[in-house]
């Protein structure tokens, strides 16, 4: 139980601090959201691959995996162990193989609600 | 000489007016704080609720470490696109900024939005186009830097 619970301070802490880091980006800058959002995912990518994001999702699990930092993090775990178990063509199949259930849910999911919801008046 | 207590000129008030309005334009730290904190405690409940899904995978699901990871991301992105039909979302996003749209929720959220606005411009060019507005972006990019770390790595593995 007490390692349940420490499991979800854990996620909320450094979840948090990540969207901080966004927020900071947010305010500071005037980069757009959806620029924000590929700079998180490559720097997730470049994070994992010089082996600073492994510990960091190591301890926070999902306070590491949720933010999008930890996409680009499945991306290149992924492209390195397919390239451990096919070779050099795991570059090519290990990112999307490993993120393949977020996106496909997020496409099917996606659409489903686009087709069954109308947009709410904007304020 | 100096007297501290005299009332400056009206043209000196005014300056001091005027500075004091720039200073207050320029630094509204109290209105960052919370901003900064909004972000914090939504982006980390979001994880938190991520946790609770990849604790409860595990525990009374059977999953392994990965499957779990898996299967709490998916339940986020179907929550989100939920939220964001009934357009429950948008507010969070407008309360909370980064925290709402740099974890997997914003994503969805992401997708969800142009596509349901541009629904009615069809289905394949409406609905099948925008849903990658900004997803498309995000995947070209990700993607393209893990094949490049890919190749790199083919090559000198570390």
């Amino acid at each position: 139980m007490l390692t349940f619970l420490w499991s979800l301070v854990k996620a909320f802490v450094v979840g948090g601090l990540i969207c901080v880091v966004g927020e900071v980006f947010v305010l500071k800058t005037k980069l757009t959201p959806a620029r924000i959002l590929v700079g998180y995912i490559v720097a997730g990518v470049i994070l994992s691959a010089v082996g600073i994001y492994g510990p960091i999702a190591e301890f926070a699990g999902a306070g590491a995996s949720v933010p999008l930092t930890g996409f680009g993090h499945a991306l290149t775990t992924g492209v390195k162990r397919a390239i451990q178990e096919v070779g050099f063509m795991g570059a090519f199949t290990g990112g999307l193989t490993n993120t393949a259930a977020g996106i496909a849910a997020a496409v099917f999911f996606g659409s489903l609600v686009a087709m069954l919801f109308k947009p709410k008046a904007k304020q | 000489m100096f007297d501290k207590n005299a009332k400056p000129s009206p043209e000196r008030q005014k300056q001091l007016d005027r500075y004091s309005k720039l200073v207050d334009a320029l630094s509204p730290k109290s209105e960052m704080v919370k901003c900064l904190l909004r972000a914090f405690w939504v982006g980390g409940a979001i994880c938190l609720l991520g946790q609770c899904f990849i604790e409860i995978g595990r525990t009374y699901l059977d999953m392994t470490n990965a499957a779990a990871s898996t299967f709490a991301s998916t339940l986020l992105v179907f929550l989100t696109a939920l939220l964001t039909g009934l357009g429950v979302f948008d507010k969070i996003g407008q309360y909370a900024g980064a925290g709402a749209f740099v974890p997997i929720s914003g994503f969805a959220n992401a997708m969800v939005s142009p596509a349901m606005e541009f629904r009615r411009e069809g289905l394949v060019l409406g609905l099948g186009a925008k849903l990658f507005t900004i997803a498309g972006p995000v995947l070209v990019w990700g993607v393209s830097a893990s094949v490049v770390v890919g190749i790199i790595y083919a090559f000198f593995p570390w």
